[in-house]
């Protein structure tokens, strides 16, 4: 269920959300998307680039990064607004285990018409990977 | 080499019309690793308040991807693709994309600007229904690094 615009106050916090990319799923986002960027699939062309190694795709960051939001909207279509900015690149190793992602979210702000707004912090071995990851969710 | 600031403003023509499928929403969400009923169960979406089922929130990027290649390949343009890394994205959306949408995709460069020897380019495109509604805006920022 959808969180009541009464029950949310800035600090309210979501669900902290763990996900792990592997290389199938970039593989798999690459299809999805159409970003066929070799830098997402190709090791030896990412390291050419001056990249530590193959990298996931910055909107696949974003994407599971705001999956943290529409699961605690319960409606994806209540999310308005989304932005990011990439500050840093997510490096997925060629293992089992791939890389972790780590989501954390807060009301930081309530807006007009029962609109909040939510700022997310999202890293990867400690490390923050977006330096700017916001959405505007219209509550109920 | 430093963008040109004339650029801005520089329009390309609309897309072909996009139509939005169900399994093309599925696969989307299936590649996030979101099991949401809202993008794969029309029942679910309809309970949800949506006329069928919806895609994610940055499933957008899959039409703005493709109207922003006019940009990055326009040679009036003269960016290094090869040192392009994506800096930053926008989406505003005036309704949730949904199966059976079928938009359009108009790219319309938005801001370029250097910093620290990198040319920025920010792109705007602007997703509408062939009957011109407005769907989704979307803001692309493209870092060249090194050019400037």
């Amino acid at each position: 269920m959808s969180p009541r615009p009464v029950d949310v106050a800035v600090g309210t916090e979501l669900p902290e959300q763990v996900s792990r990319v592997t290389r199938a799923d970039l593989v798999r986002y690459a299809g999805a998307s159409g970003d066929l960027n070799v830098i997402h699939w190709n090791e030896r062309v990412a390291r050419e680039v001056g990249l530590p190694g193959v990298i996931a795709h910055g909107m696949l960051t974003a994407g599971l990064a705001a999956r943290a939001v529409t699961a605690w909207a319960g409606d994806p279509g209540a999310v308005v607004e989304y932005s990011v900015r990439f500050s840093r690149p997510v490096v997925v190793p060629d293992d089992a285990d791939g890389a972790e992602l780590t989501v954390r979210g807060r009301v930081a702000a309530l807006l007009e018409d029962g609109r909040v707004r939510v700022d997310l912090t999202v890293t990867s071995g400690g490390e923050k990977v977006l330096s700017l990851a916001r959405a505007v969710v219209a509550l109920g | 080499m430093a963008l040109d600031a004339g650029l801005v403003g520089r329009s390309y023509p609309p897309s072909a019309v996009y139509e939005v499928g169900r399994e093309k929403i599925a696969e989307f969400a299936t590649a996030l690793g979101d099991p949401d009923p809202v993008y794969r169960d029309a029942a679910a979406a309809r309970a949800a308040g949506h006329p069928d089922v919806i895609a994610p929130p940055t499933f957008a990027i899959v039409l703005s991807l493709g109207a922003g290649n006019a940009v990055v390949e326009d040679p009036e343009v003269g960016l290094d693709y090869s040192r392009v890394v994506h800096g930053e994205q926008r989406f505003t959306h005036h309704r949730p994309i949904r199966a059976g949408d079928r938009l359009v995709a108009t790219a319309v460069i938005d801001a370029v600007r250097t910093v620290a020897g990198n040319d920025m380019l920010t792109t705007r495109v602007d997703l509408a229904t062939e009957d011109g509604e407005p769907v989704c805006t979307t803001h692309s920022m493209l870092v060249a690094r090194g050019t400037a």
